[in-house]
Order: C-alpha cells, then structure tokens, then sequence
C-alpha cells in the first residue's frame, strides 16, 4: 500500500531554478524508501516538500500533486502544523533543544497541549526506546541533552520526532556527521522502526543506500532516473546513468 | 564513490583480471600436457604436471583473497560487485579444471610405459577443443564479451559427441579382448575428465552473462557433478 503518491511534481525557485522537474513515483507505508543521487541533485527539495519545509524557501511555483494517504499536500489552505505532526524531519545536524534530555521529547506534546504526566513519562521512554537511546539515557533523563555525544544527540533528535508520534519520518542525511557506531545504531533503528512508520531516508552515501533500501530512488539534476526495490538498485541497475553513478563514475 | 576511488578500484580489476588471465593458461597447458604425456608416455611430463596443479590451487586461493579484499575495501556495486563475484567463481571452475587435468597426469603415469590403445581415439581432439574453449572463453569474460560468452557453450555438444563415440569403441576394444579392459578404462576416465572439463568451461561462461546481464542462467550440460579420477 502506498503511503505517498507523487505525480508530476515541478517546483520552480523565484530565480527560474527548477530543483524538481515532472517527477512521479510511489513512497510505500512500512519500508524505507531512499532517494540518493549526486549532490544538487533536488533531494532536500523533495524530502522538504514532503512536510511542506519548502514553504520557507523562496519557492513560487508548485505544480503536480502529493497525496498522503488522500490528503493533497499542495494544498495552500492545508494545515502545515498538523501536517508536520504527521511527516516528522530528523536533519543532518542534531540540534537538540537547551533542555534537559527528558524535556527534549516532552516539549513538542505539551506544547501541543498534552498535560498528563503519567503520559509524558510513558512517550519518553518508548520514543528512546525506538531510537535505541533508552539504555544509555535512561539513568540521566533531566541531564542537559547537549552533554550527549553527537550520535546520542542525533538519536534524540529521532526520539523528538517519534515522541509526537507521526505516520512518516522523514531523515535528511542524519548520520552524515556520525561515527560508523553511531551510524549502525541510526540505520539499526530504522530498520524497526518501519514496521510503525513509513520512513524516508536521504543518505550520506551510496552504501548507506544500499544497507538501508527498501525501496530506491535515484534522482539525478531534478529528475528521477530510477525506481526499484534496494536489491534491484545497487545489483543490477536498469539505467546507464544509474550504474555510473553508483559505480562512482561521475558525482 | 569518488573519482579517484574509481581509479583505485579499476586497477584492482585488471590487476585480476591479468591473474585470471594467467591462471586459465597455466589450467590450458596443464590440460594440453596431460593428454601429451599420456600419448607420448612421458611420465616425467606427466609429473610435472601432477606436482603443477599445487601452484594452480594457491594462486586460486591468491585470487579469491584479493577480489574478497576489494569487495570490503571498495564496497563495489552493480557490474563491479558481478564481475568481483564472477572471479571467485570462475578462479574455482579454474581450480576444477586443474584437478580434471591432475587426473590425466596420474593415469598417464599409472599407464606407464603400457602400449596405447590405438591412437587415444579421440582423447587429443576433446583436449585441444576444451583448450581452445576455455582461451576464448576468459578472453571473453575479461573483455565483457557477452555474445561470446552465449556462443562458446553451444560447442560444448561436440565435445559430448566426441566423449559418446570414444565411449562406444573403448567398450568395443573392451569386448574384443579382455586385456584391453584396463587402458580402455583409464582412457574412459580420462575422456570423461575432459567432458566435465568442458562442462566447467561453460559455467564460465554463464559468469560472463552474469556479469554484463545480471541473468543467471544455466547452459544445458551433463552436470553429474561426479568428482576427477
């Protein structure tokens, strides 16, 4: 089943630039779906469009359609908060909040209005429990956040985003600045947490692409050159100009 | 995967691909000599040949190390990763060819000095046809010539051909005079190893359509899978 339904998405930046040009595909509900290619390529532009992040860029033009689930997501009279509840970003940097770690996950609930304290204690642990952060925090929640390690902070990060419990997640380059413990850790909770949440993942490599596909999508100057399954992908890939990129003869 | 990465990686595949290169001759002369020296019986040839397929096997070993060495310090993809698999495949089909032609060796110095049995029938024509099989099909592999590789299988027919009819006029020399029935055997054994040699040539082969396809398919054979003399 599918979770979003691109289909002949362009957007154009005031200066004429067009990051995306007419592209179509599928994000299924419950994998990780990666989209990688060369940078500039319009990946941030996509993954920001998915929660409507573009909205505060100097973006004029939108044309096509994103559906999730049936809602249009173009739609300029939608709710972008709600929205941004449903489609969670975890970026590249972690940029935790000057709170405590517990804070950090409880913020965006009370905020929201969540007041029930048994409640919040509850979304703590099981949003650092599905990051893979509970076992090394849990014994120091009201520690200030910024004292974690970078790969704790990013996890955190995560944490925030699944504590407002969303339908997909989206991760823009979220290991880029991590060390290879950290990235196994990251790329390890993806792997579970796809089985609640429909995820989308912009990697820092090709091989990160290749360990986390489910489903891949190479995007290549605004257009999309290849969809398929990770295995198909990074084996025994259709297009020339896929099998160039990832065998590292341009990019 | 950088540019400069990419430089890295394709001296690395020549660099085993010059390896495969040199393993599939050293196979060829083996298979070449063995049939010689049983012809000729040259027993000194014929252990040389024997004692030979020890280098054939560490210099398998060598090739598989360095290709698994260059998939986790490269981490290729797509026709990189196949052709990276193909060789560990192919440099065991090699392997297999050696002990097939090690097999030759030790008939021909079982047999001795022993008066051959007519002119080996057709034993010298199935090593020269797998030799020249094999050549083309590593000159294959290395070039990615995929029409090559679907080609050279097809010929393996005429080395079954040739196998069926010897096997017919060795069981023929057998019922003719009992004595016969000893040479005619190992001659049986040594036709028979150059049938599978022929066999393995083609799953080469299939690794060349594998590696410029990703398909894997079969080339029909007789896959008995029964080991060397």
């Amino acid at each position: 089943m599918n979770k979003i339904s691109i289909r002949n998405l362009t957007l154009t930046y005031s200066d004429g630039v067009q990051p995306l040009r007419d592209i179509s595909f599928d994000i299924p509900a419950n994998q990780i779906s990666v989209i990688f290619g060369p940078a500039g390529g319009g990946k941030s532009s996509l993954l920001r469009s998915l929660n409507r992040l573009n909205d505060l860029t100097d973006l004029t033009h939108q044309k096509g359609s994103i559906l999730l689930d049936d809602q249009e997501l173009l739609d300029p009279t939608l709710d972008v908060i709600q929205l941004r509840r449903r489609v969670g970003m975890v970026f590249a940097r972690p940029v935790v909040l000057p709170l405590s770690i517990r804070k950090n996950l409880t913020y965006g609930l009370e905020v929201a209005g969540e007041t029930n304290k048994d409640r919040l204690l509850e979304v703590v642990e099981s949003s650092l429990k599905k990051a893979a952060l509970w076992d090394e925090v849990k014994d120091r929640l009201d520690d200030p956040a910024i004292a974690l390690s970078g790969g704790q902070q990013q996890r955190v990060c995560l944490a925030r985003v699944l504590a407002l419990e969303p339908e997909v997640v989206l991760l823009d380059e979220p290991t880029s600045g991590l060390d290879p413990i950290s990235t196994g850790k990251v790329e390890e909770s993806l792997q579970d947490l796809k089985k609640e949440y429909t995820i989308v993942l912009v990697p820092h490599s090709v091989q990160q692409a290749a360990r986390t596909a489910d489903q891949a999508i190479f995007l290549l100057q605004g257009e999309v050159i290849e969809v398929s399954s990770g295995d198909l992908m990074f084996t025994n890939p259709q297009e020339q100009r896929t099998q160039d990129y990832i065998q590292g003869r341009f990019g | 995967m950088a540019r400069d990465t990419r430089e890295t990686l394709d001296t690395k595949i020549r660099e085993l691909n010059d390896a495969i290169i040199e393993l599939a001759s050293i196979v060829e002369q083996a298979i070449l000599g063995s049939v010689t020296a049983l012809a000729e019986r040259d027993i000194t040839s014929a252990k040389a040949i024997y004692e030979g397929d020890k280098t054939i096997n560490e210099k398998r070993f060598e090739l598989e190390r360095q290709a698994l060495i260059i998939v986790a310090t490269q981490q290729p993809m797509a026709t990189d990763l196949r052709r990276l698999s193909s060789i560990i495949d192919i440099a065991g089909e090699l392997e297999r060819i050696g002990d097939y032609a090690k097999g030759i060796a030790r008939i021909a110095m079982r047999l001795g000095d022993d008066t051959p049995l007519r002119q080996l029938v057709n034993i010298p024509k199935m090593a020269e046809m797998t030799a020249d099989m094999l050549h083309r099909a590593i000159s294959a592999f290395v070039s990615l010539d995929e029409e090559a590789g679907m080609s050279i299988p097809k010929e393996d027919d005429q080395i079954d051909i040739l196998y069926n009819l010897d096997y017919q006029e060795l069981l023929d020399l057998m019922i003719d005079d009992r004595e016969n029935i000893d040479r005619a055997t190992f001659h049986l054994w040594v036709a028979h190893n150059l049938e599978r040699a022929a066999d393995r040539v083609t799953n080469i082969c299939e690794r060349t359509v594998f590696t410029t396809s990703g398909k894997l398919i079969e080339f029909d054979h007789t896959d008995d899978e029964s080991d060397a003399f």
